[in-house]
């Protein structure tokens, strides 16, 4: 009696799902024009002014995708068809790994290696950094009075129950441990991790700025973070108490007296099939410029790479950089030793283990 | 005396002799073959796994039977029983006073406790840890009580441990097992009640002897789907700084730039969710109840009536419950979204509200006829090779979305480049990436990630509806496809809407398989919601949140409806 009802729901059914592949699809056949596509680890309103300024001086339209993990694996699979232009990425681990994925090109071009040093790109052109993330040392203002410390001396005693960092195994981490591996050799920074781990005040959780907090809440006088996080946190009008978690803490560069304190980089890379691939040029000396590297400097509190792009006076404030000049090749290719030691201490399980 | 009943109720089908009936051997073969079919692409994430764990060299798998596993593996074992037992009591004693008793405030909470199932993990565990740190409402209180400064000067317990993640996400996942348990007390346990009542039997007595050994599948089942969530979690275990099998899968495949040694331990822990999920059933067997009264549910059934201390202590343990798992994480979320009022709607809010909502919708209803057809082609084949087919299928839901996702993207990848080469070369046009350019494979992530619900409820409710009803359409001349559609759809329709809003829900709340996978110009509610929150600009994303958990609270009242409403 009722039997054609049921039929005639699966056939809406069908009617649906197919108009919704049909929409998907149309989406993809309706981008046309002069534009760029850029995949990105970095989120898309960080980079939006940068974006924005260079559609209006290049007239090219831009396309951005917030990804996370699984970014190389993406494009690889995607192979000759893939549509993305310009990879945009934080950590030298993730560029490293975009070459040796082979999803990358190299880009020869006079105008970006004269605008980044050579220490901050690869050397084949395969990625080039455009700001620097200096890793630095949180201390409480009231509790701790030195003024000067290294990475070494995070192993010593006197720091019992006083550090704070978050997960060793977050790429910020990795980076530094690799660092630590490339100058003192593995056996080393493992002794060096467990003192670290044994110094620990709490197991390592939260953000970079979580670890200001903790030191705030009167949990730990040192922490572990980048530069930029403070500076987020100075000019946060929404929360005003952050204001307060930054104000509570001073900014300590390690090593300053020596090889200098560890850095990391923001980066971007050309895809091996970027079907755009004059304008993703375009897109990538515009963010070799000393116009975007500005917007980078004052918006972001990261430091650019091009020499002499004026500061923003709030970093200028935190102190001098010394950079480490080890080279960030070294760093990623001690990358997997690193994240090894974090799992073999049990870092991540803190203090008490 | 259960156990009485329940052999006399002893599934027909067990009788091996069945399978050789003519009645079911005639169309059976188009459901098979169509069920061999969609499994194989709903294990294609698993097939995928197996291929990269194969590629590794054994090298990584020392460091992990060494460094990894002695940690990780007990945290996850903590973090699963904990989860389990949590989540099994709340959601049992909700069920259990909702459905039998009368006290303050039952009708709101017999609803009420679904609403925790609308908050997403990464969610509850970010209000959670608002809610309970330092400069939160608790500690603060706490300070201004005691006169402190300084963390240092008190004890707090720490929610970012293992039992801490039990408790937050045992606090949003009992839904499953209070729906279950519910629906059980629901359509068979007034009655069973009402007769153990009347012989004399006491309040305990009831309880333990007839009540608990009657929802026992019920609570498997619920615990089963809250486990599979919690092991396949990463965002929330990210947050909360819990070491489990998942975390490691991540750290070895993205900080040792090892695919294989991830997916090697990645399949390790699919098999003991094989392993979980045979325990669920070897729990359901012997256990089958028809529903073979029309009106199991009575609303003649007067529920005994508590007052004083026993009604506020009823009243107390279901609000407790929503409270928590909801009252928190709508809290922290509902001040932000207050901070940022004068920031105005986002536009692109509601395109992403948009977008979720057409997602989900269309993953709900695929999902639901997909595990339709294969749950009736499992009653009308009996054949093990295709049950065990369609078990594996309903297992993505234990494997990470980021995971599900990459399985998804590379064979077919792989086969849109392969086309396009083709046609490239027979006809001189380029079809690019066919299938993974577009959102399919993100309905596709889901439907894979989701079966479970789907597929679970199907074949429940399909188990309560008696063979003879089968055969007697067949005998009456209809084929088996006529049958399904004609006598079993109509009679399972509630069991599909259920079905279809479990699903929704849950892609609604999907994050990584969705984020890994969009095309561009897509945005769903949980994107926005981590584009802001990895920022680490939480604060921001309030009215994103009350909105996502807003858009699930609809259906979820709907599957209380829908559920109760049933009338057999």
């Amino acid at each position: 009696m009722s039997g054609l009802k049921p039929l005639k729901k699966f056939d809406a059914v069908l009617a649906v799902c197919g108009f919704a592949v049909a929409t998907t699809l149309g989406l993809q056949i309706a981008r046309a024009g002069e534009e760029v596509n850029i995949y990105s680890y970095r989120q898309a309103e960080l980079i939006a002014p940068l974006l924005e300024k260079f559609t209006a001086q290049s007239g090219i339209r831009t396309n951005v995708l917030f990804l996370k993990k699984g970014l190389v694996d993406r494009v690889k699979a995607e192979g000759v068809n893939s549509p993305v232009d310009v990879i945009l990425t934080v950590d030298i681990g993730r560029l490293a790994n975009a070459k040796s994925s082979g999803v990358t090109q190299s880009v020869d071009s006079k105008e970006i290696d004269a605008n980044i040093p050579s220490e901050y790109r690869d050397p084949t052109g395969h990625w080039f950094g455009v700001t620097t993330r200096a890793r630095v040392i949180f201390a409480a203002k009231d509790r701790v009075a030195q003024d000067s410390i290294t990475y070494e001396e995070l192993a010593d005693p006197k720091w019992k129950g006083r550090i704070c960092t978050r997960s060793g195994q977050h790429s910020y981490n990795i980076g530094l441990f690799a660092s630590m591996i490339a100058h003192h050799g593995e056996q080393y920074t493992e002794k060096w991790l467990r003192g670290v781990k044994a110094n620990l005040a709490r197991k390592p959780q939260g953000n970079d700025r979580g670890q200001a907090k903790a030191i705030f809440a009167g949990e730990c006088d040192l922490g572990i973070g980048n530069t930029y996080y403070v500076g987020k946190m100075l000019t946060n009008e929404k929360k005003p108490e952050q204001k307060q978690w930054a104000a509570a803490i001073k900014i300590l560069f390690p090593n300053v007296d020596g090889r200098g304190s560890h850095v990391n980089i923001s980066g971007m890379a050309m895809a091996r099939y970027a079907p755009n691939a004059d304008n993703a040029r375009s897109l990538m000396e515009f963010l070799s410029s000393g116009a975007a590297q500005e917007i980078y400097a004052e918006q972001v509190f990261e430091y650019p790479v091009k020499p002499g792009t004026r500061m923003s006076d709030l970093v200028r404030g935190f102190g001098r950089l010394k950079s480490d000049r080890l080279s960030l090749q070294t760093i990623a290719e001690n990358r997997k030793a690193a994240s090894r030691l974090v799992d073999k201490v049990a870092y991540n399980d803190g203090p008490t283990s | 005396m259960s156990v009485n009943i329940q052999k006399s109720f002893q599934y027909p089908f067990k009788n091996r002799r069945i399978n050789h009936s003519p009645v079911f051997a005639r169309g059976q073969k188009r459901f098979v073959i169509f069920t061999f079919a969609v499994s194989l692409i709903i294990i294609l994430p698993i097939l995928s796994l197996i291929v990269l764990a194969l590629g590794g060299d054994g090298e990584s798998f020392a460091h992990i039977v060494k460094n990894v596993l002695p940690r990780a593996g007990p945290t996850t074992i903590i973090l699963l029983v904990e989860t389990g037992a949590l989540a099994a009591l709340a959601g049992f004693i909700g069920a259990w006073l909702v459905s039998f008793y009368e006290f303050p405030g039952r009708r709101v909470f017999s609803w009420a406790l679904m609403l925790p199932m609308a908050v997403p993990t990464y969610l509850a565990a970010y209000g959670f840890v608002e809610f309970f740190s330092f400069t939160g409402p608790v500690q603060t209180l706490i300070r201004q009580l005691g006169g402190y400064t300084s963390m240092r000067e008190y004890w707090f317990f720490d929610i970012r441990s293992p039992t801490g993640a039990a408790i937050v996400l045992s606090l949003v996942l009992y839904p499953y097992v209070y729906m279950a348990v519910r629906t059980v007390f629901h359509f068979q346990g007034a009655r069973m009640v009402e007769s153990a009542r009347s012989t004399g039997a006491g309040r305990a007595r009831v309880l333990f002897r007839i009540l608990m050994p009657m929802a026992r599948p019920a609570i498997v089942l619920g615990v089963t789907l809250a486990l599979m969530e919690a092991i396949n979690d990463i965002g929330a275990m990210e947050y909360l700084g819990v070491e489990t099998l998942t975390f490691s899968v991540f750290s070895i495949w993205l900080n040792q730039d090892d695919m294989a040694g991830a997916a090697q331990l990645a399949l390790f822990l699919l098999i003991v969710v094989f392993v979980l999920i045979r325990l669920e059933r070897w729990a359901r067997q012997n256990r089958q109840f028809y529903d073979s009264s029309t009106n199991s549910l009575s609303s003649r059934y007067r529920r005994e009536q508590l007052d004083g201390w026993q009604g506020l202590l009823a009243t107390t343990f279901t609000a407790l419950p929503v409270l928590l798992g909801f009252g928190i994480p709508f809290y922290i979320m509902a001040g932000y979204a207050w901070d940022y009022l004068d920031q105005g709607f986002d536009p692109d809010l509601l395109n992403a509200l948009f977008t979720s909502f057409a997602f989900a919708s269309i993953a709900g209803l695929v999902t639901v006829l997909l595990a339709l057809v294969m749950a009736y082609s499992v009653r009308v084949s009996r054949s093990p090779g295709v049950a065990l087919l369609v078990r594996l299928a309903s297992i993505g839901y234990a494997i990470p979305g980021t995971i599900v996702a990459l399985g998804i993207f590379l064979p077919l990848a792989m086969f849109d480049n392969f086309f396009d080469g083709l046609m490239r070369q027979g006809f001189g046009i380029s079809t690019g990436l066919l299938i993974t350019g577009s959102g399919a494979t993100m309905i596709l992530a889901y439907v894979v990630r989701f079966m479970a619900m789907g597929e679970g409820s199907l074949e429940n409710g399909m188990q309560k509806i008696s063979p003879r009803i089968d055969m007697a359409s067949r005998s009456l001349g209809k084929t088996s496809s006529q049958t399904l559609r004609l006598v079993l759809l109509p009679i399972l329709k509630p069991v599909m809407a259920t079905a279809f809003l479990l699903v929704f829900i849950d892609s609604l709340k999907e994050l990584s398989a969705t984020i890994t996978l969009r095309p561009f110009g897509i945005n769903t509610l949980s994107t926005y919601i981590y584009d802001y929150a990895s920022r680490s600009r939480v604060e921001e994303i309030g009215l994103a949140s009350l909105i996502v958990m807003a858009a699930g609270i609809i259906p979820v009242i709907l599957i209380m409806r829908t559920m109760l409403d049933r009338r057999g």
